[in-house]
């Protein structure tokens, strides 16, 4: 606790023997008490919530037969069920082409609003945060009405050229529809954590490149990437692991998307599905945690494979 | 020690503080919860969305989505004398649905008594979640309503439901685009197809609708052809017969997945605003539906404005026109829930509601529902009338009245979630050519046999 660490003024130096075991007990306690407004939050809402569902997991509700205790079967069924194995390798398809998307449009953004200094840079940083400020939801309704071909500027945009609108909404497009979404959601948000790490770059470091007499280019590929890589490694963790728990975009897009997004389209989909639709909380408990280690997985494939950059991480 | 001292007492402070609030909080829980939940005696009428006319009665609470439900609810509390009802509408169709699942798999939070469609009445019924209401069921009830209607909200010899409204189904069309194109309202199927290619062929809009997303309205037009896609008797509620991939329930995919690949009906998805807008436009010569379509349609702005009076209705297409067969899409009734702790007179509102007269009549005439009341059924005032959304046709008589008095009433599945979500996948992969029809159908019948027997069922 920083209150009982203080540095001890000089004349006081005696204090601490007297410290008994009695005071550094109730030391102790002020240190618990301290802890407790955020340790019952954190068991009421989480703890507690995780260990009702891993304890639901382990049931089978049937319709005729009731309830049963089958341990970890749903866990065999689940990593055998097309389903829920569809929508784990769509998420991860996903993960593999919407982050490198992303980060490359966040850093080029990035490094483009470092390198400018005008009045324009300062605004078209904020225009471009902006779609992070606007939530998920909404977002994804103003895309379904951008896409359609009945009410959207893509039927009209694409008449102007003699063709006609390609239905992002459509099973064969769908994927790009959504990636595209996504993108324009985040990667503005990413962009600004880049750009912080750019920001406290030092900047004698470009000084002494120059006076060396490296290009402008150079000190990109250099000096900034570099230096930026840890904010990366961050954010590609964040995206990896928001993207594999995909839901907004797809089920809110899922009326407007004529059957291309199932039930089971994302494992998170799949989940709610289970669990509010056919009210089997059990096996809707199962898939979250089959997708949590999934998750796990994934993240910790990737925080390996990147060790030696030295991320916020490890 | 004096700074220890503050920190204990803060901390005690705060946890204080923090108490106090998660008390607060599950206290006010409690009293809102409790209103909605177990409509006893003691409930606070601020949950209600009516105003209670009578004050120190049982309330008894209702969820319900029909569009005019505040006024029926007004109707029902003027006249009775020994309940009022509270009602709440937490959304329409499958919103409610997942709150009432959702209230059901806790064991609490439902209403006493509950709006639901006639084909998901077996599903709630086989959790135990419904009560059978047939003891308060009276001799003059049970000769206002037909035998088809009563078996489409009964399981078994129990009675789930006090039936409401209906949707016996009809062919709505475009005047504008059947006169332009020369042709007159097909009888058949056969001659439904024909037409579709003569308006094609002179450059004209789609025909129909084909799409994935109304499961219901698609398994109708099967049953129509002679699917039987379900045979269950609730009295050996174990065992259920499956049949999705037999030859009618095949035929009818094959016809209208051939008119869509033929670009003769559209795949887009019904009920949304790009589908509505097409109906306005007259995009769809069309529109293969029930008797509230007109209600719904009015709502959404159809038949104003340029579309007003374009539309007309006519009985729907046979496969057999020696055997004509009458269908049904949606309908819904009020159910009483294992969870009221009144049944009594949960019953009695359930069986009143939507029962007078005048509530009746107001729901007939803004097209809000179709009543299956034979009050209303033979009522010269609602045969005769001429619906001003079909120019002045007399729609009911044409069309609804003998489609509602012929239709038998269809066997629902108990788990109809499951198999309408599988249908519409089915339907969805025709449409995008990933599968055959009949490999569709296939794959549709052997996932919800392998859901079913899941589900502990065993197959006739």
């Amino acid at each position: 606790m920083t209150v009982t660490n203080k540095p001890v003024p000089k004349g006081k130096q005696t204090a601490p023997k007297k410290l008994g075991l009695k005071t550094a007990r109730r030391a102790n306690i002020t240190g618990w008490l301290f802890m407790m407004p955020f340790t019952l939050v954190f068991l009421t809402f989480l703890v507690a919530p995780l260990a009702y569902a891993a304890y639901l997991s382990m049931f089978q509700k049937q319709l005729i037969g009731g309830t049963t205790f089958v341990l970890f079967d749903n866990y065999a069924k689940a990593f055998t069920d097309p389903e829920f194995l569809e929508g784990v390798g769509f998420v991860i398809r996903f993960s593999l082409v919407l982050i490198p998307v992303q980060m490359l449009v966040s850093l080029a953004l990035a490094l483009l609003l470092d390198h400018l200094t005008t009045r324009f840079a300062k605004a078209a940083r904020l225009m471009i945060f902006l779609p992070y400020a606007i939530p998920a939801v909404i977002g994804a309704i103003m895309w379904g009405f951008l896409y359609s071909r009945n009410f959207g500027p893509m039927g009209e945009l694409f008449g102007l050229l003699g063709a006609t609108a390609p239905d992002f909404l459509s099973k064969q497009l769908i994927f790009f529809g959504l990636m595209n979404i996504v993108t324009w959601q985040w990667a503005g948000y990413y962009m600004i954590i880049i750009y912080a790490a750019l920001q406290g770059i030092d900047t004698t470091l470009y000084e002494a490149a120059r006076i060396d007499g490296a290009s402008t280019m150079q000190i990109v590929t250099k000096i900034k990437i570099p230096l930026v890589t840890p904010a990366m490694v961050l954010i590609l963790v964040f995206a990896l692991i928001g993207t594999l728990q995909f839901f907004n975009e797809p089920q809110i897009l899922r009326p407007l998307a004529a059957g291309a997004i199932d039930a089971s389209f994302t494992p998170n989909i799949y989940a709610y599905q289970q669990a509010f639709l056919l009210a089997n909380f059990n096996y809707g408990a199962t898939i979250s945690f089959a997708l949590g280690a999934v998750v796990f997985v994934c993240v910790y494939i990737f925080i390996f494979a990147t060790r030696r950059k030295g991320g916020f991480l490890l | 020690m004096k700074k220890n001292f503050m920190a204990v007492v803060s901390a005690v402070a705060v946890v204080g503080l923090l108490g106090a609030c998660a008390s607060g909080d599950t206290g006010t829980t409690d009293s809102t919860g409790g209103s909605t939940n177990t409509g006893g005696g003691d409930v606070d009428t601020s949950a209600c969305t009516n105003t209670i006319l009578k004050e120190g009665l049982p309330l008894v609470t209702v969820w319900a989505w029909y569009p005019n439900m505040d006024i029926v609810v007004d109707n029902f509390n003027e006249a009775a004398d020994d309940l009022q009802v509270c009602w709440t509408n937490v959304g329409a169709g499958n919103d409610q649905y997942v709150k009432f699942q959702t209230a059901i798999s806790a064991g609490t939070g439902a209403p006493d008594v509950v709006m639901v469609e006639a084909d998901r009445i077996p599903n709630y019924q086989i959790q135990g979640a419904l009560l059978d209401i047939s003891a308060y069921v009276g001799a003059e009830t049970l000769a206002t309503f037909s035998d088809g209607v009563w078996k489409d909200v009964s399981v078994g010899d129990g009675i789930y439901g006090a039936p409401i409204d209906g949707g016996p189904m009809g062919m709505i069309y475009r005047k504008d685009v059947f006169e332009q194109y020369d042709i007159t309202p097909p009888t058949t199927w056969a001659e439904y197809e024909a037409a579709a290619e003569k308006v094609q062929a002179a450059g004209g809009p789609l025909f129909g609708s084909f799409a994935a997303n109304v499961p219901a309205a698609f398994m109708a037009l099967q049953i129509q052809a002679g699917a039987e896609p379900f045979t269950y008797d609730p009295n050996v509620p174990g065992e259920i017969g499956i049949s999705l991939n037999d030859q009618p329930s095949k035929d009818v995919l094959e016809y209208w997945a051939r008119l869509a690949s033929k670009g003769l009906v559209g795949t887009q998805n019904q009920f949304t605003a790009e589908y509505i807008a097409g109906v306005v436009n007259g995009e769809y010569a069309t529109y293969i539906s029930a008797a509230w379509a007109p209600g719904y349609l009015t709502g959404q702005g159809v038949g104003s404005g340029e579309s007003e009076g374009q539309f007309a209705t006519a009985p729907i297409p046979q496969w057999d026109p020696a055997n004509p067969v009458a269908i049904n899409w949606g309908g819904s009734a009020l159910s009483v829930t294992a969870q009221s702790d009144q049944v009594e007179l949960a019953a009695k509102a359930a069986l009143g509601l939507y029962a007078d007269q005048e509530s009746l009549d107001h729901g007939w005439q803004n097209q809000v529902i179709f009543p299956l009341s034979q009050k209303v059924l033979s009522d010269p005032a609602f045969i005769d009338y001429e619906v001003p959304f079909f120019d002045g046709q007399q729609a009911n008589k044409d069309v609804y009245v003998p489609a509602a008095n012929a239709y038998a009433g269809f066997t629902y599945s108990p788990f109809a979630q499951f198999y309408y979500e599988s249908l519409t996948e089915a339907v969805a992969a025709i449409n995008a050519g990933e599968a055959s029809v009949s490999d569709a159908a296939d794959a549709l019948q052997a996932k919800v046999v392998a859901y079913a027997q899941e589900q502990g069922f065993t197959l006739k």
